[in-house]
């Protein structure tokens, strides 16, 4: 089946327009909004924004379609990278993995693909199904399956709330692809994981495919338009010359789902271990503040004082994603709420593995739709799945932002 | 004392410095090959001050020759670009995303050759020497001068990368190679970019390296000389020969620490209006403020550190494009003219009115507003004041919306107005809480080069097994600081500024390398 165009409201002045085409503006936006709902996570888009560039270039289109448009049973893939994005750095893509993979789970399922969308908006693969897409002439769905970016692939709202990840569909750059049928979710990011890293850190994943009704039930919405509104107010603010962490706040407040975001950090890298470990890119960054308690105390005449104020740090633990900041050895993110550094200056937003010493940046910390608060979300994908110590508590209460 | 030069696209400056104060300065036209323009400017500080060429301890250049060459895509070789990395990356071949002019005068012949490494070691695929003989055997026979050779993790193992260019030296003997791990880190594309890019001016880099040490010998001048890296700090000249690249970046960073100096404001847009563009900066605590991620160079992706700086057309010899027989006019829209972004370039002092030439440049059009004096304003033909004050409304309205860009905070800021150009903002532009024009502005380069920063590095495999990470890493911050004072930075200014880690995955015990950097100010004797 491909797009039937005439069934879909062209007219984007009649409401809201359930089919649109996206430009070159509307993915680089994207591509801001992305890396900050993937909470560091998901990879630097880059490569994936060149790509996209030479298939508008070369007149491919990009359809973005509501997930209101979608037949009922037609078959809906979830798209994305797994492995470490630390290796996706130096390892770019053949460009034929994503395409098996469609052909691939097509075949498995006796059925054709009508329509794509990322698994995680995070990132990169936030943006890589509107390559598939372009590829493919089909339709790209206004949706993503985790409303941020995780490191694992049963932390996603479809297992959450039941759905089966089968069938697997993983391939790599050299042509290998597999099929997995996983006897539970978990043990699909088991066995997954181990093959990432035998395909060599990074390979293109299809999971938890499904009919339109089912992506409609658990489906993350609308998450594509509001990155490329979060990447359009960044980018308008700047070209105003006002302050483009006040605009990205507004628009957040403005969103329905991530209503409660602010500025948590100010400071710069002092300390970065990061490792590429059991196929994730994982390890701590620490920041030391430009606020002045440090350096005034420490000039200050009193040595007394100095030596009492220890100086003020943010430390944030990483696997792919950032899952916790704590300030001076206090709590004030974790996840599912989203902790994305950006550049202090330009707003730029930083994945983890372009973390670099010395950098100066912003910690910036949202909230998440209630979706992913629930207490079998939690369950999944909070604080507790990464072994972290502390209970959950919304970044909103934390920081005492009601 | 010390020399320091800034070689521009259009002036040579020398500025001779005796510990904080300047002696003497000069500013000389630019010539092709740059030598005599270096002789020339150097001659003119020697003289003027009474300094004999023995009494000098140290020159240290500066120069935008690579820069300006590679954004204008001018004396650039085509390049053979040799890819270990097949399969991988196909996706995205080699200068995927350059624009069309730097691509058409860079790209010799590209090979997507099977290589590259997996993040633990293992070979992506085999590396196949047949392969790369034969396309050593293209790039010979297409008389390619010069080839770039990347593979993927080539950072963590160069391996591959040098048995190419074993072979490419054996087929294509004096060929110029440079090889992406001697160049950068981790981030394929970009270093990648990078490589080439160094590859396309390795003539010209051998060429203008040679003008320096040939411009010295002539003035008897036989103390070290050093070439500013883009951070500011300095490197031999054999090394710039070899990895030009590195000098991108350092012409905005020299103007930014002049203008720091000569001021004594540390937080603060810098303005450095030269020949060919006006470069805007931005100084934080004293510091060029740099770009956290990646950085566009003529449009062209790299992951250098360089200061965070906007070039705009617009410099004092930016053609000014309006009819002649508009000149006269008492209406000019905005239709009827343009500024830049092309330049006369070095070709003022022969091609401006101002000079005998009989072409419109913004020097033309200031000189004639009374801005500036400088060559023969009677050579310019009489423009209304109607065409200057819409001329130079043009350049100002440029100049407010480059300030507009680079700030990231609402607030007026203070300008500072450095660069031989400077006549071309004539009032405090929007933004700007009040503007400054320290004396000697125009030679700030010059001077932020003679103020170059000595660096130590340390590029080591340590093992941090046994939770032995803190230890490891307080060692090297300890001898890399040491190694900048041994190299005669001030041990009160020295600062690590970076540290790189990389897991060795295929080595055992935790193997990491380690590179470091601390960086300091000279010393003054």
């Amino acid at each position: 089946m491909t797009v039937n165009r005439d069934q879909f409201d062209k007219d984007q002045g009649s409401g809201a327009a359930v089919m649109r085409y996206l430009t070159l503006e509307d993915v680089r936006d994207m591509a801001v909004g992305t890396a900050l709902l993937g909470s560091g996570g998901g990879g630097a888009a880059h490569t994936t924004l060149l790509q996209l560039e030479a298939a508008l270039a070369a007149g491919q289109e990009i359809c973005l379609i509501d997930l209101s448009a979608v037949p009922d049973d037609a078959l809906i893939a979830p798209c994305g990278w797994i492995g470490a994005p630390t290796v996706s750095e130096e390892k770019l893509p053949n460009g034929i993995e994503a395409s098996r993979g469609l052909a691939k789970l097509e075949q498995v399922k006796g059925q054709k693909v009508f329509a794509v969308f990322p698994i995680e908006i995070g990132g990169s693969n936030g943006l890589s199904p509107l390559l598939i897409a372009a590829e493919q002439g089909i339709p790209v769905v206004d949706c993503d399956g985790m409303g941020r970016a995780f490191p694992e692939s049963q932390m996603v709202v479809f297992n959450v709330y039941g759905c089966s990840a089968n069938p697997i569909v993983m391939t790599d750059e050299k042509g290998n692809s597999i099929v997995i049928e996983a006897a539970t979710n978990a043990e699909e990011e088991r066995l997954a994981r181990v093959l990432s890293i035998a395909m060599g850190g990074t390979c293109h994943v299809i999971d938890y495919s499904g009919s339109g009704y089912q992506m409609k039930q658990h489906a993350v919405r609308g998450t594509i338009s509001l990155s490329i509104t979060i990447g359009r107010s960044v980018r308008l603010a700047r070209q105003a010359g006002e302050d483009p962490f006040a605009a990205l706040m507004a628009c957040l407040r403005q969103s329905s789902y991530y209503s409660h975001g602010g500025v948590l950090f100010d400071g710069k890298i002092v300390d970065l271990d990061r490792t590429t470990e059991d196929g994730f890119a994982v390890g701590r960054v620490t920041l030391e503040g430009f606020g002045p308690t440090a350096r005034s105390a420490a000039h200050s005449v009193d040595r007394m004082a100095a030596d009492r104020i220890a100086p003020d740090r943010m430390e944030v633990e990483f696997q792919n994603e950032n899952l916790v900041a704590r300030r001076s050895g206090r709590i004030v993110a974790a996840v599912p709420d989203i902790l994305t550094f950006f550049d202090r200056e330009t707003a730029e937003p930083i994945t983890t593995e372009r973390l670099r010493y010395g950098q100066r940046l912003k910690l910036v910390g949202v909230s998440v739709p209630p979706l992913l608060r629930t207490p079998q979300a939690l369950a999944v994908f909070g604080p507790q799945a990464f072994g972290i110590a502390e209970q959950y508590q919304p970044i909103e209460i934390l920081n005492g932002w009601l | 004392m010390r020399i320091g030069i800034d070689v521009g696209g259009t002036n040579t400056d020398a500025v001779l410095m005796s510990d904080r104060t300047v002696v003497a300065w000069a500013k000389r036209p630019t010539t092709r090959p740059v030598e005599d323009g270096i002789i020339a400017a150097l001659t003119a500080v020697l003289a003027d001050s009474g300094v004999a060429a023995k009494s000098l301890e140290a020159v240290m250049i500066g120069t935008t020759q690579f820069t300006n060459a590679f954004v204008e895509a001018r004396g650039l070789l085509k390049v053979g670009v040799i890819r270990l990395a097949s399969p991988s990356g196909e996706a995205l071949p080699p200068m995927i995303g350059w624009p069309r002019p730097l691509r058409q005068a860079a790209e010799g012949q590209t090979f997507l050759l099977p290589g590259g490494y997996e993040f633990d070691g293992r070979d992506i695929a085999p590396f196949d020497a047949a392969k790369v003989r034969a396309a050593a055997r293209k790039i010979r026979a297409a008389g390619l001068e010069t080839v770039a050779i990347t593979s993927v993790f080539a950072p963590i193992n160069a391996s591959m990368e040098e048995q190419a260019a074993a072979i490419v030296h054996e087929e294509c003997p004096g060929i110029s190679i440079t090889l992406s791990s001697s160049i950068g880190r981790i981030g394929f594309l970009e270093r990648e970019n990078a490589t080439i890019m160094n590859a396309s001016l390795s003539a010209l880099a051998r060429e203008v390296v040679c003008s320096f040490h040939d411009a010295l010998r002539e003035l008897k001048i036989e103390v070290p000389f050093y070439v500013s890296q883009n951070d500011g700090t300095l490197m031999s000249a054999d090394y710039a020969a070899k990895l030009p690249i590195l000098t991108f970046g350092s012409g905005p960073t020299n103007s930014l620490r002049g203008a720091a100096f000569l001021t004594g404001c540390h937080d603060a847009i810098v303005i450095d209006v030269g020949g060919t563009t006006s470069d805007i900066g931005v100084l934080i605590s004293g510091f060029p403020r740099e770009s956290s991620v990646a950085v566009d160079i003529g449009g062209v992706r790299t992951n250098f550190r360089m200061p965070d700086v906007l070039a705009i057309g617009l410099g004092g010899g930016s053609r000014v494009h309006l009819d002649p027989t508009r000149f006269g006019a008492d209406v000019l829209t905005d239709d009827d003219f343009s500024v830049g972004p092309d330049s006369v370039g070095h070709r003022l002092t022969s091609d401006a009115y101002l000079f005998g030439g009989e072409t419109l440049t913004m020097s033309d059009v200031a000189v004639s507003a009374g801005l500036a004096t400088f060559g023969d304003a009677g050579r310019v033909p009489a423009l209304s004041p109607t065409v200057l004050k819409t001329v130079m409304g043009r350049a100002h309205r440029l100049i407010e919306d480059g300030i507009d860009s680079m700030k990231t905070m609402a607030g007026d800021i203070p300008v500072i107005v450095v660069g031989g150009g400077g006549a071309l903002i004539s009032e405090k532009p929007r933004g700007a809480s009040t503007l400054l024009r320290p004396d000697h502005a125009s030679v700030a380069n010059a001077i932020g080069a003679a103020f170059g920063q000595v660096s130590g590095e340390l590029d080591r495999v340590v093992s941090y097994s046994g939770g032995m990470r803190d230890q490891a890493l307080a060692d090297i911050r300890t001898q890399v600081t040491a190694m900048a004072m041994a190299a005669g930075a001030c041990p009160a200014t020295v600062e690590v500024v970076d540290v790189d880690e990389m897991a060795l995955n295929y080595l055992p015990g935790q193997s990491v390398r380690v590179r470091a950097r601390a960086v300091g100010d000279l010393k003054f004797s």
